[in-house]
C-alpha cells in the first residue's frame, strides 16, 4: 500500500470514527435495550470515556429500579423493550412526502397560529431537503453570544469541548438514579443543550431551542444542563406553541440547572406533543424530571410552563433552595382534554436561611381530561424564616372531567410560613351568558375567561411567548364547552 | 319595536310567565314594577336569551324578526343590552380590554369597522366624562372585587358605549346609594332618543323619580295586571303592592 493509499484508507477510518454520516439506515439500532445499545449510542455520539462510564453506572441502576405508578395516570405498560433507543437522523422513507400526507386536523391548526409553510413542514415532520432557513440567523446569534462569553451548543458539543464542565455539574441536581425514567434518560439520552453563562453576564438574549431546529428528533431522551455562574442571568425557551408530532411515543426528558450566587435562571416551556386521537391513541407519553439548584446566595430559580400536548404529562420542575436568601418559582398553567392526563406539580426544597418560593398553579380540563397538581413543600430544619406560597387554581369545562390536587407540605423549621390556597370552579353558566350578551361568540367568550384564569402565568412568560401560548389556548380548547 | 304576545316561560319546570303581553315603540320608555317573584327578572333574561329559561307558548317579536330564535349575541348584535342585576366577575381579563372586544364583536356583525385601541379609548373617555365617572373603572378586572355601586356604573358604561337600540335595565337601581341612581338616570336620559327604547325594571318607584317613563306597567303573578303613566308609580308607592294584588283579586 503505497502513502497516498495509506493516507485515503486512514481518511476514511478516522473519519467514520469522527461520525463522517454513513447510510442512514445504518443510523438505526433494532429495538431493546442493553449494555451494547448503551455503548452504540455513545460511540455514536463520540463521546469521551467517563460519559459511556456514567451512561452504563445509570442503567445499571435503572434495571433494579420500579416503574412508578403513584401519579394519578393510567396508561398501558410500557415495554421498554420494545422502543428503538436510536434513531437519529429520523429515516426519510417513513416520513410523510408532502403536507397533503399529514393529518389535516394538524395542519389547520398550524394555519391559525400562523406557521409559515417551510415550519410546518419540519413540525409535521415531512422530510425537507432544504436546510432550516433560520440557520444563518442562528449564526447571527451565536456570534452575539460567544462574544459574551455565553457557551450555548448541544450538549454532545459540551462533552467534547467543555468536558470540565459537563463533568462538574452533570447529574448533580438530577441524579442518575434520582428517578426511574431519570435514570433510563441518563442511560439512554441521545441529545440536548447546554447552557453555560459566565460570572456577571446578563445573557444578550432570550435563549430558545428555536435556533437549534435543524437538530431535529432529539426530543425523546432529551437532556439539558444549564449553568449561570455567579451574578449571571439567562431566560431560556423550551418548545413551541405549534403541535409536535414524533414517531417516539415515549418521551423522558431531564432538565437540570444550576444557579450560583446572585444568579437567575428563569425556564419557559410551551408543551405541544400531539395528545393523541379522541381516545388517546397515538399521543405521546411525557415523563419529565426537570430541578433546579438555586446553589448560592440570592439565587433564583423560575419555572414556567405551558401545558397543553401530550396524551400522558408527568413533570414536577422543581427548586432546591439550598443558597440562603435565594428564591424558587413555579408558575403552570395545564390544559387537558380529550383523553389527555396530566400530573404535574412541584417541589420546593427550602435549606437556605429566608428562602422563599412561589406556586401558582392552574389546571384546565375539558371533556374526560384529568388534570392532577401534585406538589411538595419541605422546609428544612435550618431554613430559618422561609416562606412559601402556594396557589392551586382549577377550572372545570364540562362535566366528565376531573381536577384533583394533592399537596405535601413538611416543615421542620417553626419560622417558616407556608400557606397554601386552592380552588376549583366550573366555568360560569352566568361567565358565560353575561360575554355573550356583550355580543362575543361562546368561544371567544371560552377563551377570554380561560385566558383570564391563566393570567397570573401568562405575565411570568416572555412576550412573544405569552402572545403565542394566549392563541395555543384558545386553540386547544375550542369546542370545549356547548 | 318589541312584541310580546302572550309570553309563558319557566325555569326547571316551574312556571314563572303566565301569559305577559306588552309593545315598546321605539322612543319610549318603559318601567316594569313588581313585587319579588312577580316575574320581573325572568322577563328580562328571556328578553336577552338566557338558555335556562324556557318559553313555552308565546311569541317576541324584535323589530319584525322572531327573537326567540336568536342566540344571546346575535340578539346583543341587534341591539339588545341588558345592564344585569348582578353582573358577573370574569377575573384576570382587564376591564378595557373587555369593553372594547365587545364593541368590536358588535361592531363587526353589523358589518362596521372595528375600533382600534386609540380610537377606542377616546371613545371611553368621552363617555366616562358625560357620565361623570373616573378611569379606575377601566384598569381593573372585570366586576371583579367590584361593589355593588361600580357594578352598575360599569353597567351603565357598556351601555353608553354599545349605544344599544333596546336597553334593559334589570334592577339596575337596587341598592345604590344616590349618587349612583343619578349616574344611571344619567345614563338612561342621555341615550334617550327616538330610535330608542328602554325597559326598566324596577322594585322602587325612586328611580322614576330621575327617569321620566312613558308607560308604567305593573307585573304581578308573571302578568301585567295594569298599565299606566307615571302617576301608577306613584300610587303604587303610596299604596304598596299589596294594594295592587287586592285589585287583581278584585279584578
Amino acid at each position: 500500500m503505497d502513502a497516498a493509499q495509506r493516507h485515503v484508507e486512514q481518511m476514511r477510518q478516522t473519519g467514520y470514527a469522527a461520525g463522517f454520516v454513513t447510510s442512514i439506515e445504518s443510523d438505526t439500532v433494532a429495538p431493546g435495550l442493553d449494555e451494547d445499545v448503551i455503548r452504540f449510542i455513545s460511540a455514536k455520539k463520540n463521546e469521551p470515556a467517563y460519559m459511556l462510564e456514567w451512561r452504563l453506572q445509570a442503567y445499571r441502576k435503572w434495571l433494579d429500579m420500579q416503574e412508578p405508578e403513584w401519579a394519578h395516570l393510567r396508561y398501558p405498560r410500557i415495554d421498554y423493550q420494545a422502543i428503538s433507543y436510536f434513531s437519529a437522523p429520523k429515516s426519510a422513507k417513513a416520513a410523510p412526502k408532502s403536507l397533503d400526507e399529514v393529518d389535516p386536523e394538524l395542519l389547520r391548526t398550524y394555519e391559525k397560529l400562523g406557521i409559515p409553510l417551510q415550519e410546518q413542514k419540519i413540525l409535521a415532520g415531512v422530510a425537507v431537503d432544504a436546510v432550516f432557513d433560520s440557520v444563518s440567523v442562528a449564526t447571527t446569534f451565536r456570534k452575539q453570544l460567544a462574544d459574551a462569553g455565553v457557551i450555548f451548543c448541544s450538549i454532545s458539543e459540551a462533552m467534547r469541548e467543555h468536558p470540565q464542565l459537563v463533568q462538574q455539574y452533570l447529574g448533580t441536581v438530577v441524579p442518575q438514579a434520582d428517578n426511574y425514567f431519570a435514570a433510563l434518560n441518563a442511560a439512554v439520552f441521545t441529545d440536548g443543550t447546554f447552557v453555560y453563562i459566565p460570572p456577571g453576564v446578563r445573557c444578550p438574549m432570550e435563549l430558545s431551542t428555536y435556533f437549534r431546529i435543524n437538530e431535529r428528533n432529539t426530543g425523546q431522551f432529551e437532556r439539558t444542563l444549564i449553568i449561570a455562574d455567579k451574578g449571571s442571568y439567562v431566560s431560556y425557551l423550551e418548545g413551541c406553541t405549534a403541535p409536535q408530532r414524533d414517531e417516539n411515543q415515549l418521551h423522558a426528558a431531564v432538565v437540570e440547572l444550576i444557579a450560583l450566587e446572585d444568579a437567575q435562571i428563569k425556564y419557559s416551556t410551551v408543551q405541544n406533543w400531539y395528545p393523541g386521537d379522541e381516545t388517546g391513541k397515538g399521543g405521546i407519553y411525557n415523563f419529565v424530571t426537570k430541578r433546579g439548584l438555586c446553589a448560592g446566595d440570592r439565587a433564583k430559580i423560575s419555572w414556567t410552563q405551558v401545558e397543553t400536548g401530550s396524551a400522558i404529562t408527568w413533570k414536577y420542575p422543581s427548586c432546591i433552595l439550598k443558597g440562603d436568601d435565594s428564591v424558587g418559582e413555579f408558575y403552570s398553567v395545564a390544559v387537558t382534554r380529550g383523553a389527555q392526563q396530566a400530573d404535574t406539580g412541584t417541589k420546593m426544597f427550602h435549606i437556605g436561611k429566608n428562602t422563599r418560593s412561589t406556586i401558582v398553579s392552574k389546571g384546565i380540563s375539558a371533556d374526560r381530561g384529568q388534570n392532577a397538581y401534585r406538589g411538595l413543600v419541605r422546609i428544612n430544619r435550618g431554613a430559618e424564616n422561609a416562606r412559601n406560597h402556594t396557589q392551586c387554581d382549577s377550572l372545570l369545562l364540562g362535566d366528565q372531567c376531573g381536577a384533583h390536587t394533592f399537596p405535601y407540605i413538611e416543615v421542620a423549621n417553626p419560622t417558616a410560613k407556608v400557606e397554601h390556597e386552592a380552588t376549583t370552579s366550573k366555568i360560569g353558566e352566568d361567565q358565560l351568558f353575561y360575554c355573550r350578551q356583550r355580543g362575543l361568540s361562546q368561544e371567544d367568550a371560552v377563551s377570554m375567561i380561560v385566558n383570564g384564569f391563566c393570567k397570573e402565568v401568562f405575565k411570568e412568560l416572555p412576550m412573544e411567548f405569552a402572545v403565542e401560548a394566549r392563541k395555543l389556548l384558545a386553540i386547544s380548547l375550542e369546542g370545549a364547552v356547548g | 319595536m318589541l312584541q310580546v304576545n302572550d309570553l309563558h316561560a319557566s325555569i326547571n319546570g316551574k312556571a314563572i310567565l303566565n301569559g305577559l303581553n306588552l309593545t315598546i315603540k321605539p322612543g319610549e320608555i318603559h318601567a316594569i314594577m313588581g313585587p319579588n317573584g312577580s316575574g320581573k327578572s325572568t322577563l328580562s333574561k328571556v328578553l336577552a336569551g338566557r338558555e335556562e329559561y324556557v318559553v313555552t307558548s308565546g311569541s317576541i317579536t324584535y323589530q319584525g324578526q322572531n327573537l326567540l330564535e336568536l342566540a344571546p349575541e346575535e340578539r346583543a348584535h341587534q341591539g339588545i343590552f341588558m345592564a344585569f342585576q348582578y353582573p358577573v366577575e370574569i377575573p384576570g381579563v382587564n376591564n378595557t380590554y373587555f369593553l372594547h372586544m365587545s364593541l368590536n364583536a358588535i361592531r363587526k356583525a353589523r358589518g362596521e369597522p372595528e375600533l382600534n385601541s386609540v380610537d377606542f379609548m377616546r371613545l371611553v373617555r368621552s363617555k366616562l366624562k358625560a357620565l361623570n365617572m373616573d378611569e379606575g373603572l377601566l384598569k381593573r378586572y372585570v366586576n371583579t372585587g367590584f361593589s355593588g355601586g361600580e357594578m352598575k356604573r360599569n353597567e351603565i358604561l357598556q351601555m353608553s358605549l354599545l349605544e344599544p337600540t333596546l336597553a334593559i335595565l334589570d334592577e339596575t337601581d337596587s341598592g345604590l346609594d344616590i349618587d349612583a341612581l343619578k349616574i344611571v338616570a344619567k345614563g338612561v336620559n342621555t341615550l334617550r332618543s327616538p330610535q330608542r327604547a328602554m325597559l326598566v325594571i324596577t322594585h322602587y318607584q325612586r328611580l322614576l323619580d330621575y327617569i321620566q317613563p312613558d308607560v308604567v306597567h305593573v307585573l304581578s303573578g308573571g302578568k301585567i295586571i295594569r298599565s299606566g303613566d307615571k302617576s301608577l308609580a306613584l300610587e303604587l308607592e303610596a299604596k304598596g303592592y299589596g294594594w295592587i294584588q287586592d285589585y287583581q283579586e278584585a279584578a
